[in-house]
């Protein structure tokens, strides 16, 4: 992506500021209208599984396909996806690159099997049906974390092929993220230098919220931002950044606007009980900076820019945020690609600069 | 600074501790160990009295699921928001850099000195057989 | 320690009930079960010693989560007599009432209240139970003091009960629930409970915890106590979405309702989220028919306990002018161990007007207190 983009890069991050071209888009999510279309990509076993067990769809209810939010009115009709988002969406803003997140409901699988079996085809239809179409694009490894092992292969498998730059997990599952059981995955995250992902979205081991099961789709969408919260203290207590020095998490489509607040009051409660979690050796508010990043859409911030300014300066660091359009959920209405009220001085670091950063393998070439 | 007798050495023991009054500020005095620490009474964070707190040990790791437990008495913890802070050094265990609780300095005396070279204030009666617990501020 | 510790009493505040601050969450609590005994009947006596409580968590006699000291409590909150933290009128004055000038205290019981529990006859019984001892033990000799009423809040019927029979009586101040619903709050069961407070004038007071029964996060039950403090805020952050979503507030317009220690940094960020969400599909919620911030502002207390501490501490002014200062009331959370003291709690730089409306002018319009 580096050559593509005229960009020289100078290890991680270091970038020249030169001839820069556009933004680097950090989420986007190619659609799988049907399990017929995995099809190709699945053994023998599963794909006769498909026609005798009628195996049709893994759709998640964490979008609904008709919801307003699923899909942006001009991006719900096309007759080939690959190029709605080159043209749409990479040609009108000029992006250099895009972080391919596919969301279909592999991680809501029961049967761990089966899970290894379609997060396999998943990622392979990626590679073969996107990948191989555009060189600006990227993508994240989806893994059935149902089983830590097989999670782990899947990293594996697809890591060699270096356009998979993240490996992709959902905002709630079955246990929270920092538990020892899943640190293999980080283990091998980090040898590959590949930042975790974590995209909006339920495996719905458990209700969206701690108090039960809601009534409406707006507070499951609602209530994703507070899974983040959950998560971050997860990782952080755990221990997940002490032991893994060099991981950086990326919050996708999680909000923005919750973090300092939420950061507030785990810092705090930090001070007083250390002693619980002694290798957490520092303030969360510095573990957070060093290696969590967040995507801008949505900001869930009003339009003001001076309440946005003040939002920003509350976080403390300019490098957290990351350039993402949201592809195809409807975030924002025209060409308002980006939240207004951003500092203008922000707005290289968050499309360029700090996805660079961010993201170990966008600063090669593409192969 | 001046010398301030505080206490009988029999009056804090091991692992004990007195709320006193110097200079008209309050200070507990801990004894670690045969020696003397002495801290101001009032957490840096929200005023809380240290003295009230918790006497513990420090707990360091070296990796998750690793808790290395030293030091046992020489931490006290704030009786409110339960802050840790290093009793030899008045540092906080979270932020040793900016936060820390004021020290003094502390010293045990035979009576029999102190009799000689009489410090500035002391509400003992001292006398020669006695040990005494000395802070300046 | 060979030393009795003694509270401080340094900068004591002016003892008026004029000017002191009023102190929203206090944790008053029977000094053991054999207190409740006169106010239950012999089936509910000999139930709870032959059964016992079970919340909708496996400790029998403990919480989830060990906390960070022996029942959560200030190390110095333990009174002379031996026994439990806030037991003890006579301490409690002079520890906390006295020693701040607290000019009233609003009482938040929360150990054999019985609520959350699997059965919700005993919840009842509880409830009512402490209800009724709150006034004997406290309110009656410490008029500075208000009782909660205590309901059995999964079941709306007997809650609605419970608020009816203690309605009109101004020695109560609210109707009290735990965040950690069942179900969501807004959801209709709860419903005969936000009838009954508005129909009595009651706000309803929310208090963290309480066990819904469901895991302590969207992802499962977390490993440590740190974690469940944050995720308490994270759960009302859900209770706020419920209440608003499922239309509570254009069903009882004059309901209020108050969050106790929850935390108020979130709260700004939540509205925003929550507008942009119902803008982008209110079709879904044709009941909810402002914007959600909206009904934040209108119908939300919080209460500061425990405060936010940003490194900056302008940024929590940010936050404040967001949500408005006329939404936050002082709270110490006496007797636990993330006390906050009326002098040092709130940032100095609020100002005289905005500090003495969240120490006490805004309790006082909110609970109507002399």
């Amino acid at each position: 992506m580096s050559a593509r983009a005229g960009v020289d890069t100078v290890g991680h991050g270091g970038v020249q500021r030169s001839e820069i071209r556009g933004p680097i888009d950090c989420d986007v999510h190619p659609t799988i209208t049907s399990t017929r279309v995995l099809a190709p990509y699945l053994s023998d076993f599963w794909r006769d599984s498909l026609v005798e067990r009628g195996i049709d769809s893994l759709d998640s209810i964490s979008y609904p396909s008709d919801a307003p939010i699923t899909a942006r009115p001009d991006w719900r009709n096309h007759t080939d996806e690959v190029e709605q988002l080159c043209t749409q969406v990479l040609d009108r803003w000029d992006s250099q690159g895009a972080i391919l997140n596919c969301l279909y409901g592999v991680q809501l699988v029961f049967n761990e099997d089966m899970a290894v079996a379609f997060a396999r085809a998943v990622n392979d239809w990626i590679a073969r049906e996107w990948l191989d179409r555009d060189s600006r694009l990227r993508a994240s490894i989806v893994v059935p974390l149902q089983n830590v092992e097989h999670a782990v292969d899947e990293i594996e498998r697809c890591a060699s092929d270096r356009r998979f730059v993240q490996i992709l997990v959902l905002a709630s599952g079955e246990m929270p993220l920092g538990r020892r059981n899943f640190w293999p995955v980080y283990a091998a995250a980090q040898r590959h230098g590949l930042p975790i992902g974590i995209h909006a979205g339920s495996a719905y081991r458990h209700p969206v919220t701690s108090i039960g099961w809601p009534s409406y789709y707006v507070e499951d969408y609602a209530s994703q931002s507070q899974a983040f919260q959950s998560q971050v203290a997860s990782l952080i207590c755990e221990g997940v950044f002490a032991k893994f020095s060099e991981l950086k998490v990326v919050l996708l489509e999680s909000g923005v606007t919750w973090l300092p607040g939420f950061l507030w009051r785990l810092s705090k409660f930090w001070r007083g009980l250390r002693p619980e979690v002694p290798w957490v050796d520092r303030s969360p508010l510095e573990i957070v900076r060093d290696h969590v990043r967040l995507t801008i859409q949505p900001l869930d911030a009003p339009d003001d820019p001076d309440t946005v300014r003040r939002i920003i300066d509350h976080m403390r660091s300019d490098d957290m945020l990351l350039y993402a359009s949201d592809y195809p959920h409807w975030q924002f209405d025209g060409d308002r690609n980006m939240p207004p009220g951003i500092p203008t001085d922000l707005v290289r670091k968050i499309q360029v600069d700090n996805p660079l950063a961010t993201y170990q393998r966008l600063n090669e070439d593409a192969p | 600074m001046a010398r301030h007798v505080v206490a009988t050495t029999k009056e804090i023991p091991l692992g004990g501790r007195k709320l006193v009054e110097v200079a008209g500020r309050p200070v507990v005095v801990f004894n670690l160990d045969g020696e003397f620490f002495a801290l101001l009474d009032r957490c840096p964070h929200k005023g809380g009295s240290l003295c009230a707190g918790t006497q513990t040990g420090l707990v360091e790791s070296s990796g998750p699921g690793e808790y290395h437990y030293s030091r046992r008495g020489e931490i006290i913890r704030c009786p409110w928001h339960a802050w840790e802070f290093d009793i030899r050094t008045g540092k906080s265990r979270c932020d040793p850099r900016r936060m820390k609780v004021r020290t003094f300095p502390a010293s045990v005396a035979p009576g029999a000195e102190l009799l000689q070279a009489p410090p500035a204030a002391t509400t003992f009666a001292v006398t020669v057989e006695g040990e005494y617990v000395l802070i300046e501020a | 320690m060979n030393v009795a510790a003694k509270p401080s009493l340094d900068h004591v505040m002016p003892q008026s009930t004029e000017a002191g601050p009023v102190d929203c969450d206090i944790h008053t609590r029977v000094r053991s079960i054999e207190d409740l005994k006169p106010y239950l009947s012999a089936h509910w006596w000999h139930y709870l010693k032959t059964y016992g409580m079970r919340a909708r968590h496996g400790f029998a006699k403990a919480p989830p989560f060990p906390k960070a000291a022996p029942n959560a409590a200030r190390r110095d909150a333990w009174p002379p007599d031996g026994g439990f933290p806030a037991t003890n009128l006579e301490f409690l004055r002079t520890q906390h009432l006295d020693a701040y000038g607290i000019s009233f205290g609003i009482m938040n019981p929360l150990v054999a209240t019985g609520q959350g529990d699997q059965n919700d006859d005993l919840s009842a019984a509880l409830a009512t139970a402490t209800n009724d001892w709150q006034l004997d033990t406290f309110v009656t000799p410490e008029p500075r003091l208000r009782a909660s009423v205590v309901v059995p809040y999964e079941d709306g019927a007997a809650s609605a009960a419970e608020i009816r029979r203690r309605a009109g009586d101004h020695r109560y101040a609210h109707v009290l629930m735990m965040s950690r619903t069942a179900e969501p709050a807004g959801k209709r069961r709860y419903w005969p409970i936000y009838e009954a407070a508005a129909e009595a004038g009651l706000p309803i007071g929310i208090h963290v915890f309480g066990y819904s029964g469901w895991a302590g996060s969207s992802s499962g039950w977390p490993s440590f106590y740190i974690e469940e403090m944050t995720d308490h805020a994270v759960s009302c952050q859900s209770l706020v979405t419920s209440l608003v979503m499922e239309g509570v507030f254009e069903r009882y317009p004059n309901l209020k309702v108050v969050l106790i220690e929850s935390g108020f940094a979130w709260m700004p960020a939540l509205g925003w989220r929550l507008d942009r969400v119902w803008a982008r599909m209110r079709d879904e919620v044709p009941h909810v028919r402002q914007p959600p911030s909206a009904y934040l502002k209108k119908h939300f207390w919080i209460s500061t306990q425990p405060m936010e501490e940003p490194e900056r501490p302008e940024h929590l002014l940010d936050v404040v002018d967001w949500m408005g200062a006329d939404r936050l009331m002082f709270a110490s959370d006496y007797p636990h161990w993330d006390f906050d003291d009326p002098r040092f709690a709130l940032p100095a730089s609020l100002g005289p007007e905005r500090r003495q409306a969240i120490l006490s002018g805004n309790a006082r319009a909110l609970y109507r207190l002399g």
